[in-house]
């Protein structure tokens, strides 16, 4: 069933209305309204500090929001009975912005973690899982048996890519997958997460400040200001959005 | 002068309520854990390797604590029985004191140095670089996963920890008394039989329980609220193991006048 993470995935639906978060008296997201479709790739741009790691815990309920309504396929993420809750957190994989893989484990461990919940079960099979995973990202079977510690930065990227995709979810995030690759890397990176919705159906959401990832993986394109979104439409339309904004943002002008 | 008085007093006083505050969030904290350790999916392993880096790692630690304060004890109590003509009461005293309060009172403050620490660092560095977050997406509950395990080892493992610091105890005075005092060895080891009993070792037991409750508690409280980068792990890591001293100190005299005052 998890061979190779290419079976179809049917998707997830999310819908966000009026999301608040504050730390102190920083407002961070200050009413943000966002929605993806079943299968559909959603990319958030945005400047740095803008809130948009804070809006994907807020999403995955890793941080409780001030106020506002998360749906996803219909589960109200704040207020939805917990195992409810934990039911469609198990459709979701995560890419964190640092990686954030178990020190203390190798990489396959760290790569089949979510199908083992964590258990030393299956160990042969969980391996040849991790290697096929590890091929994906662009990596060697060579990497499996090291620890986060002993690769560098960017392949420890790639392995946590690997870890989120692995227990094939409907419902993928990412957060920076190609910041700190090099352009060839990136590429493959992103025509990989263009497959999981194009190709396999999942639907995913994905935080990037990179252009040209951006027109590969998206379909639709949100962009993060202030606390709001600004702007929001197809990918083809990004070159001209008509937003001032989202234009400097595109083209890298400063104001 | 009332006036200097409450402020003089408002600063100890706020850190006892708060005190009181936190142990009343780390209960809830413990509740959690082991509510959540009774439901699938289990962890053996884990427990396994915190009892192991926990007991295992602690012995020498604790071993040379018992055997340095057994021997410190009896030349005390020689020194003090002396004085009323009471010298034959050493082995008698050492054994008592030894059991029912140095022994477990110094070896849970040793392995809170040890372990509470180290919990603290772990499972702040954990938090700081976001791994308990990749747990929860990662279809795992990090009370099942992390906290649980620490726990039940640090419960298990204490008592066990403290009956060999109890005999090694026994063996410092042993040792001091019959190679420096002059005591006949034979004598000496009937005298502590003769005179200890099983509440002693029964208070030695339960002491030894809590507080390894405790200072795993204390750890991985502070451990698993940490914020704010390695300034915050550095904090967490100093609030564990002071905590977990003060929390077993506490304890320590509620059990000792309590239940079996
Ligand atoms: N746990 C937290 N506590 C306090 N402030 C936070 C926390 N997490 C994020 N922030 C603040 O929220 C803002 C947005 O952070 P983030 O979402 O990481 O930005 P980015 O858009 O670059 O991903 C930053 O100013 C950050 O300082
Ligand atoms: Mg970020």
């Amino acid at each position: 069933m998890v061979e190779d993470g290419q079976q179809r995935r049917k998707g997830a639906s999310i819908e966000i209305a009026g999301l608040r978060k504050s730390f102190g008296d920083k407002i961070v997201l200050d009413g943000v309204n966002l929605g993806a479709t079943p299968g559909e790739s959603l990319v958030i741009i945005g400047g740095s500090g803008t809130g948009k790691s804070v809006l994907l815990k807020c999403i995955l309920g890793l941080m409780p929001p001030d106020t506002g309504t998360i749906l996803i396929d219909d589960v109200d993420m704040t207020n939805a009975p917990r195992s409810e809750r934990e039911e469609v957190r198990d459709r979701c994989g995560m890419l964190f912005q640092g990686g954030a893989l178990f020190d203390s484990m190798n990489v396959w461990r760290n790569i089949t973690f979510a199908l083992t919940r964590g258990r030393q079960r299956k160990s042969k099979e969980m391996r040849r899982i991790a290697v096929a995973m590890l091929e994906k990202v662009g990596l060697e079977e060579r990497v499996a048996d090291l620890r986060p510690a002993e690769i560098s930065g960017g392949m420890q990227k790639r392995v946590a890519l690997a870890r989120a995709i692995a227990a094939n979810p409907d419902l993928i995030f990412f957060d920076e997958p190609t910041t700190g690759l090099d352009p060839i890397r990136a590429n493959t990176i992103n025509h990989l997460i263009r497959n999981l919705t194009t190709g396999i159906g999942a639907t995913a959401l994905t935080i990037t400040h990179d252009m040209e990832s951006a027109k590969i993986i998206a379909d639709r394109v949100a962009m993060l200001h202030e606390g709001r979104i600004i702007w929001s439409g197809p990918v083809d339309q990004l070159e001209n959005s008509g937003n001032p904004l989202v234009d400097q943002f595109v083209h890298g002008r400063a104001k | 002068m009332m006036e200097t008085l409450i402020q003089v007093f408002s600063r100890p006083g706020a850190a006892i309520i708060a005190l009181f505050a936190s142990i009343g969030r780390a209960s809830i904290f413990a509740a959690r854990a082991i509510w959540s350790a009774m439901r699938p999916p289990y962890y053996p392993i884990r427990l396994i390797e915190q009892l192991i880096s926990l007991g295992y790692f602690s012995l020498p630690v604790v071993g040379l604590t018992a055997l340095f304060t057994g021997a410190a004890l009896a030349q005390q109590i020689y020194v003090g029985g002396s004085r009323f003509n009471a010298e034959s009461t050493v082995p008698a005293v050492t054994v008592i004191a030894m059991v029912r309060e140095l022994a477990p009172v110094l070896g849970g403050l040793m392995v809170a140095g040890r372990v509470s620490s180290a919990m603290a660092a772990e499972l702040g560095t954990m938090r700081v670089t976001e791994q308990i977050d990749a747990l929860k997406t990662l279809r795992t509950d990090p009370f099942q996963f992390l906290i649980a395990p620490r726990l039940f080892a640090g419960t298990i493992v204490m008592p066990l920890l403290v009956l060999v610091a109890n005999a090694i105890g026994v063996l410092g005075g042993y040792i001091l008394a019959v190679y420096r005092l002059g005591f006949n060895g034979a004598n000496y080891l009937e005298t502590t039989r003769a005179y200890l009993e099983w509440d002693d070792i029964v208070s030695s037991m339960v002491k030894a329980g809590v507080f390894g409750f405790l200072l795993a508690l204390m750890g991985c409280y502070h451990g698993y609220h940490t914020e704010g980068g390695a300034a915050g792990v550095g904090r967490a890591t100093t609030n564990g193991v002071v905590s977990a001293f003060l929390m077993i100190l506490l304890a320590n005299l509620i059990i000792t006048v309590l239940v079996f005052g």
